[in-house]
C-alpha cells in the first residue's frame, strides 16, 4: 500500500461522486425522511421511537453504502477500469481502503445530518452521546462497504448485484434484535444472529441508548464489527484477481 | 519475441486471431495456459514492472463520470507524477480544450483518446497500445502515429495492434498472428518482399492464404 496512491484514489472515488448531485442528495436527504416517517409513525409512542430511530441510524449507512459499493465496483470491473488499474502501481489494498475510507467519509456526512435532524428535531434522547452514535453509524457504514466489495465480485450485471441487498442485509436486519429481543429468538435463530456482525453493531447503539457512558459491551461490539470489517477486506482482495481469462 | 528498445512493432491478425489475448499477457493481466512472459527482464505484471508500462485497453478505460483532467491526473498521480505531467498527456493527445469536460459527454474518439491520454503518462518505457487509432479522423491518426515515433525515438518500447495496413506501414517491425500462432515477424519491407507484392493488405492476405495451405 502506497499512502499516495491510497490518497489519490480515495480524492478520485470522491470527485465521482461530487459530479453527481443527485447521488449525494439522496444520501442525505432518504434517512432523514425515513426518519420522519418513524418520528409520525411512533407519534405517541416517544420510547418506541428511540429505541427504532437509534437502531435506524446504524441500519441506514450499512445498507446504502453496501448497495453503493457494490454498484460501483461492478461498474470498475465491467467497464475495464479496473482492469487498466491492475497494471499500474496501484496495490488491490489501495483500492479496497480506497472505497472504504472515501465512502467512510461520505457516510460521515450522513450520519452527522440523519443524527442531527434525530436528536434536535424529532426528539430522540439516548443516555450516551451522540458522537457515538456516529461512530457506530460510519463503522457500519464502512462494514456494508467491505461486504459490497466482496459481493460484487459474484454479480456480472448490476441486476443481480442489487440483489444481493436482499439476501446479505435483510436477514441481518431481521435478526438483530430490532423486531424480536435476540434472547427471545429459537435457539437456532440466536445462533444465527450471533454470527451476524449487524447484531453487534445494534447491540452497541442500544448501549448508547441505555448507558450514560460506554460500557465495555459497546467497546468489544464495536471491535467485532470492525473485525468483521477486516475479514470482508480480506476476502474481497481475494476476489480481485489481477490475471483473468 | 524481441521488440528492441526505441521502436514501434504492430501486431496485426484477423478480428479474434489472439492480438488483445497477447497484448493483455504482456501486461500481466491474462491468465497465461502455457508458458512464461518476461518483459523487460521482469516477469509480466510484477510490482517493478508496473511502472514502466502503459496500457491502452481496447476499450476506453477511464471513468466517465471525471473530466479528462480528473482522469488524467488520477493516472499521474498512481505513476507518481505531477498534475503538469498529466496536463502535457492531455495537450499530446489533443484534448487541451476539452480537458474541463466530463468523459461521459465526448465523443468516442475522444474519450480513446482521453484513455490513450492515461496510457502515455510520464513517457513509460513500454507502451502496449490495443487499436489506438479506431475511430479516430486521418489527421489525429497522422499525429498519433507521430507521437509515438517521437515516444520510440526518445527511448519507449511500442507494441501497437491495429487492423489498418496503412498503419502497418509505419511500423519498424510487423507481427501477423492467426489463431494465436505467429505467421509473420519481420520489418514491412521484408513481409512485402516475401509476399511478393508492395500491398500490404495484399501481402497479409497471401501470407494468411500460404500458411493454410502448407501449416507451418
Amino acid at each position: 500500500m502506497s499512502p499516495r496512491i491510497l490518497g489519490a484514489t480515495i480524492v478520485r472515488i470522491l470527485r465521482q461522486l461530487l459530479h453527481d448531485p443527485r447521488t449525494i442528495g439522496m444520501l442525505v436527504v432518504v434517512p432523514a425522511l425515513l426518519l420522519a416517517l418513524l418520528y409520525f409513525m411512533y407519534d405517541d409512542q416517544p420510547m418506541v421511537f428511540d429505541r427504532v430511530a437509534l437502531v435506524m441510524l446504524g441500519v441506514f449507512p450499512f445498507v446504502i453504502m453496501f448497495l453503493v459499493t457494490s454498484i460501483a465496483m461492478l461498474r470498475e470491473r465491467t467497464t475495464g477500469t479496473l482492469e487498466r488499474l491492475l497494471t499500474t502501481p496501484l496495490g488491490k489494498l489501495d483500492l479496497l481502503f480506497g472505497y472504504g475510507i472515501a465512502f467512510g467519509l461520505a457516510a460521515a456526512v450522513q450520519a452527522s445530518v440523519a443524527a442531527a435532524l434525530a436528536y434536535w428535531l424529532f426528539g430522540l434522547d439516548t443516555a450516551g452521546s451522540t458522537w457515538l452514535v456516529i461512530l457506530i453509524a460510519v463503522v457500519n457504514a464502512v462494514l456494508g462497504v467491505a461486504l459490497g466489495l466482496f459481493c460484487s465480485a459474484f454479480a456480472r450485471t448490476e441486476f443481480q448485484a442489487v440483489q444481493f441487498m436482499p439476501v446479505v442485509a435483510v436477514p441481518q436486519i431481521l435478526l438483530c434484535g430490532l423486531f424480536v429481543a435476540r434472547e427471545q429468538m429459537a435457539g437456532w435463530l440466536e445462533a444465527i444472529s450471533n454470527v451476524l456482525p449487524l447484531s453487534y453493531a445494534v447491540e452497541a447503539l442500544q448501549q448508547v441508548g441505555a448507558n450514560a457512558n460506554p460500557t465495555a459491551t459497546l467497546w468489544r461490539d464495536l471491535g467485532i464489527v470492525a473485525g468483521c470489517v477486516v475479514v470482508a477486506l480480506i476476502l474481497a482482495a481475494a476476489t480481485l484477481r489481477r490475471r483473468t481469462a | 519475441m524481441h521488440d528492441p528498445a526505441g521502436s514501434v512493432t504492430g501486431l496485426l491478425g484477423p478480428s479474434g486471431s489472439g492480438k488483445t489475448t497477447l497484448m493483455r499477457a504482456v501486461v500481466g493481466v491474462q491468465v497465461v495456459k502455457s508458458g512464461s512472459i518476461s518483459v523487460l527482464g521482469e516477469p509480466a505484471g510484477s510490482a517493478p514492472l508496473r511502472r514502466k508500462v502503459g496500457y491502452l485497453t481496447q476499450a476506453p478505460s477511464v471513468y466517465a463520470d471525471l473530466t479528462v483532467r480528473e482522469n488524467a491526473r488520477y493516472f499521474a498521480a498512481l505513476y507518481g507524477y505531477d498534475a503538469a505531467t498529466a496536463e502535457r498527456a492531455i495537450a499530446d493527445v489533443g484534448l487541451a480544450k476539452a480537458a474541463r469536460q466530463l468523459v461521459a459527454t465526448l465523443s468516442g474518439g475522444q474519450r480513446s483518446r482521453a484513455s490513450l491520454a492515461c496510457a502515455i503518462m510520464g513517457e513509460p518505457e513500454l507502451l502496449v497500445l490495443d487499436e489506438p487509432t479506431v475511430g479516430q479522423d486521418p489527421v489525429l491518426r497522422d499525429e498519433l502515429w507521430k507521437q509515438f515515433h517521437d515516444l520510440a525515438g526518445r527511448g519507449a518500447t511500442i507494441l501497437v495492434s491495429s487492423h489498418v495496413m496503412d498503419e502497418a506501414g509505419r511500423c519498424e517491425r510487423l507481427l501477423l498472428i492467426r489463431e494465436g500462432a505467429l505467421i509473420a515477424d519481420d520489418t514491412p519491407a521484408a513481409v512485402r518482399e516475401r509476399a511478393g507484392t508492395d500491398d500490404l493488405d495484399e501481402a497479409f492476405l497471401r501470407l494468411i492464404k500460404a500458411q493454410e495451405v502448407a501449416p507451418a
